[in-house]
C-alpha cells in the first residue's frame, strides 16, 4: 500500500495570551491509499487541527507532515493551494456551500480552478451528482436543499475532481440519523469504487461504525490506532 | 476568465442588493457623462457662437489695442493699412473702430463702447444692415441685454455724447434701429454698434480702426503695427471660463460618485465579514488568498460593468435627448455668466468622454472593492472556514 500521508512527530501550538496552547503533541501517523479512517476523540483533542494540517490549511509548529510527497510546512501558499486544488477534497460539518451558487455551480467550482473546458466540467459534474443522487437538483440553491442534500452536494464538490484524499470534518454533525447513514454509505461506496482515501475527524458513533481504521486522540496525543477488520456497517 | 466567471456568479447571486448598487452606480455613470457632455457642449457652443458673432476667422489688432484697458482705445486707433483697401470693399476684412461714449437714457448717464462697423458686413452675425436705415439721428443697433438693462427699445431716441480725436466733446441724438438677441456678451453688454464711416466722421478718425476682422477666405499677412490674433487665441479666455465653471460643476459628480462608491464599499465590507466561511471554503478548494482577494475585488469591480450596461439602457435615450433637444434654462442670461451661453444647451457626448468616464469609474470601483478585500490576505483559512476569522 502506498503511503499518501506521513505525519512525523507533529506538534502544533497556538498562541494564547502570552503563552501557547498545544493542540497536538508529538503525533506520528501514516495514511495509505484507499483508507477509510477516522480521527476520533472528544472536542479539543486535536482532530480538526490535524485534519487542517494534512489539508495544508495550517502548518506544523514542530515535526513534519508529508502529503503526497510534499512537506506541508515547506510549501509556499501557491504550492499549498495547488495541492488542495488538485489532490485534496474537503467536507465540512456545516457544508460550507457557496450560498449564491446553484448545486451545479457549487460542484463545478473546483473544476473551474483546474481550468477544465465547459464540456468536460459539465460531464464531470453531472456524473458526480449522479453518484450522490442529486441530478434533479442541479439548479437549486443551497437554501432550497435539506441538510442531507447539502452534505451530498459537499461530497460531490469534494469528489468531482477525483482527489486522492478526502478530509471530512464532522460530516454528519448537522444531520439526522437517516441522512447520516446515507451520506456515509455514499462515501464508503466512493471509497470502494474509486479507491479515494477518506480521513474523518469525528466523535459521532454513526461515523465510527463505518470506519475501517480508528485513530483515537486525547489531549493532542494518539492514544489508540486500530484497524477494524469488519466495520459494524 | 475563471475569476470573472466566479465573481460574476457571486454578484448575480446576491440578487436585489446587487441590482440596487448597480442602479446607484449607473446614476453616477449617466450623470457624470451628461454633466461632462453639457460642459463640452457649452465649450463647443461658446466657441462657435463667439466665432459667428464676434471673432470670425481671427482679427488683426492694432498693436496697442487691449480690450481690457479702455485707455488704449485712443492710442490704438490707427489708419487702416492700404493693403486691405480692396478686401474691405469686398468684405473680406471688416474694420471696427472703437471709442468710448456716454448715453443718457431717461436722464440717466451710462458709459458705453461705440463700435463702428460697415453696415453691409456679413462676417459677423450682428444684424448691421439695419444701420443702413436713413434717419435724422445716428442709427445704432444694440444687443437685447443692453437694451433691457438701459430700458431701451426699438426706435427709441436718446442722446449720445463722445469725444473726437482732439478731445473735444460732441453730442447728438441716436436712434435704435435694431435690437438683436445674441449669446455672446462681449458684443452686447455696454456696446452700441454704429456705421463705421459715421463713427469715423464723428471722432475725426477717417480711415481708422482698432480691429480688423478677417474672413476665412483671406490669408494672414504680416502688417506693421498690427498683430494677428487667431480664433484659438481669441477664444482662450472663454474656454478658461468654461473650465472654471466646470470645476464647480465637478462637485456634483463627485457627490454622485461618492454615493455609488459608498454603496459598493459598504456592500463589500459587509460581504467580507459575512462571507468568511465562503472565503475559507474557496481557500480550501484550492484558491490562494491572493486569488480570493482578486475574486472579491473583481466582484466589486463588476458592479461598474453591470452599471455601465444598465446605465446604457436607461441613459441612452437621455443622452439622445440631451444631444438632440438639449436642456433649456429660460431664466439664465448669457450676459450674467459673462460667457457665450445659449438658452438651450446641448450635450456633446464623445466616445472619448464615455470611455474616459467608464475607465475612471472602473478604476475607482476596483480600488473601493480592493480596500475591504485586503483583509482576506490576513485571514487564517482554518478560522475563516468556521466563520471566525474576523
Amino acid at each position: 500500500m502506498k503511503t499518501i500521508v506521513d505525519v512525523k512527530s507533529l506538534t502544533k501550538n497556538f498562541p494564547v495570551g502570552a503563552g501557547f496552547f498545544t493542540a497536538l503533541k508529538d503525533v506520528s501517523l501514516q495514511f495509505n491509499e484507499g483508507e477509510f479512517a477516522g480521527l476520533v476523540g472528544p472536542s479539543g483533542s486535536g482532530k480538526t487541527t490535524l485534519l487542517n494540517i494534512i489539508g495544508s490549511l495550517d502548518v506544523p509548529s514542530k515535526g513534519e507532515v508529508v502529503v503526497l510527497q510534499r512537506s506541508v510546512g515547506k510549501l509556499s501558499p501557491k504550492e499549498a493551494a495547488k495541492l488542495r486544488k488538485e489532490e485534496l477534497g474537503f467536507i465540512f460539518q456545516s457544508y460550507n456551500l457557496l450560498p449564491v451558487y446553484t448545486v451545479f455551480e457549487n460542484v463545478e467550482f473546483p473544476l473551474l480552478l483546474l481550468n477544465m473546458t465547459a464540456e468536460e466540467r459539465k460531464e464531470r459534474v453531472m456524473e458526480t451528482l449522479k453518484w450522490v443522487g442529486l441530478t434533479d437538483k442541479v439548479k437549486s440553491r443551497p437554501a432550497q436543499l435539506s441538510g442531507g442534500e447539502c452534505q451530498r452536494v459537499a461530497i460531490a464538490r469534494a469528489m468531482v475532481k477525483r482527489p486522492v484524499l478526502v478530509l471530512a470534518d464532522e460530516p454528519t454533525a448537522n444531520l439526522d440519523s437517516k441522512n447520516s447513514h446515507n451520506i456515509l454509505q455514499t462515501m464508503l461506496k466512493l471509497n470502494e469504487e474509486l479507491k479515494t482515501s477518506f480521513v474523518f475527524a469525528t466523535h459521532d458513533e454513526k461515523v465510527i461504525s463505518y470506519l475501517k481504521r480508528i485513530i483515537r486522540l486525547e489531549d493532542g496525543k494518539v492514544v489508540a490506532d486500530e484497524l477494524i477488520a469488519k466495520p459494524s456497517k | 476568465m475563471k475569476l470573472i466567471k466566479t465573481a460574476f456568479r457571486s454578484l448575480i447571486g446576491n440578487g436585489l442588493k446587487t441590482w440596487l448598487n448597480v442602479f446607484v452606480l449607473s446614476i453616477s455613470f449617466v450623470m457624470i457623462i451628461i454633466m461632462q457632455g453639457i460642459l463640452q457642449g457649452w465649450s463647443k457652443q461658446a466657441i462657435e457662437d463667439a466665432v459667428r458673432w464676434e471673432i470670425a476667422d481671427g482679427q488683426y489688432w492694432q498693436e496697442k489695442y487691449d480690450p481690457h484697458d479702455p485707455f488704449t482705445l485712443d492710442s490704438s486707433t490707427m489708419q487702416i493699412p492700404e493693403v486691405f483697401a480692396t478686401d474691405i470693399k469686398n468684405h473680406l476684412i471688416e474694420p471696427v473702430l472703437i471709442t468710448q461714449g456716454t448715453i443718457y437714457p431717461d436722464g440717466r448717464m451710462q458709459g458705453v463702447l461705440l463700435k463702428g462697423i460697415q453696415p453691409d458686413q456679413h462676417l459677423l452675425e450682428i444684424p448691421t444692415d439695419s444701420l443702413n436705415k436713413v434717419t435724422d439721428e445716428i442709427p445704432v443697433v444694440m444687443g437685447a441685454y443692453m437694451a433691457r438693462q438701459a430700458k431701451l427699445k426699438l426706435n427709441d431716441v436718446l442722446t449720445l455724447r463722445w469725444r473726437d480725436r482732439n478731445g473735444t466733446f460732441e453730442a447728438a441724438d441716436i436712434r435704435i434701429v435694431g435690437v438683436f438677441k445674441t449669446t455672446v456678451p462681449a458684443i452686447d453688454v455696454g456696446t452700441l454698434w454704429l456705421p463705421l464711416d459715421r463713427l469715423q466722421m464723428m471722432t475725426l478718425n477717417e480711415g481708422c480702426a482698432n480691429v480688423l476682422i478677417k474672413s476665412p477666405e483671406k490669408e494672414v499677412i504680416d502688417i506693421a503695427g498690427w498683430n494677428f490674433k487667431t480664433t484659438e487665441k481669441l477664444t482662450e479666455t472663454t474656454l478658461l471660463m468654461v473650465k472654471t465653471k466646470s470645476i464647480g460643476t465637478s462637485v456634483f459628480y463627485v457627490v454622485f460618485l461618492l454615493l455609488g462608491m459608498l454603496a459598493i464599499f459598504d456592500t463589500q465590507t459587509l460581504s467580507i465579514f459575512r462571507r468568511q466561511k465562503e472565503i475559507g471554503t474557496m481557500i480550501a478548494l484550492g484558491m490562494t488568498r491572493k486569488q480570493v482577494v482578486r475574486h472579491f475585488t473583481m466582484e466589486g469591480s463588476l458592479y461598474a460593468i453591470l452599471a455601465l450596461a444598465f446605465g446604457a439602457v436607461w441613459g441612452a435615450p437621455l443622452f439622445y435627448y440631451m444631444v438632440e433637444k438639449g436642456i433649456t434654462f429660460p431664466a439664465v442670461e448669457a450676459a450674467d455668466f459673462g460667457i457665450p451661453m445659449g438658452d438651450t444647451m446641448y450635450a456633446v457626448i464623445t466616445p472619448g468622454l464615455v470611455i474616459g468616464t467608464v475607465l475612471f469609474i472602473f478604476i475607482v470601483t476596483a480600488l473601493v472593492s480592493y480596500l475591504p478585500a485586503k483583509k482576506i490576505a490576513k485571514m487564517n483559512p482554518t478560522e475563516a472556514i468556521r466563520g471566525k476569522a474576523l
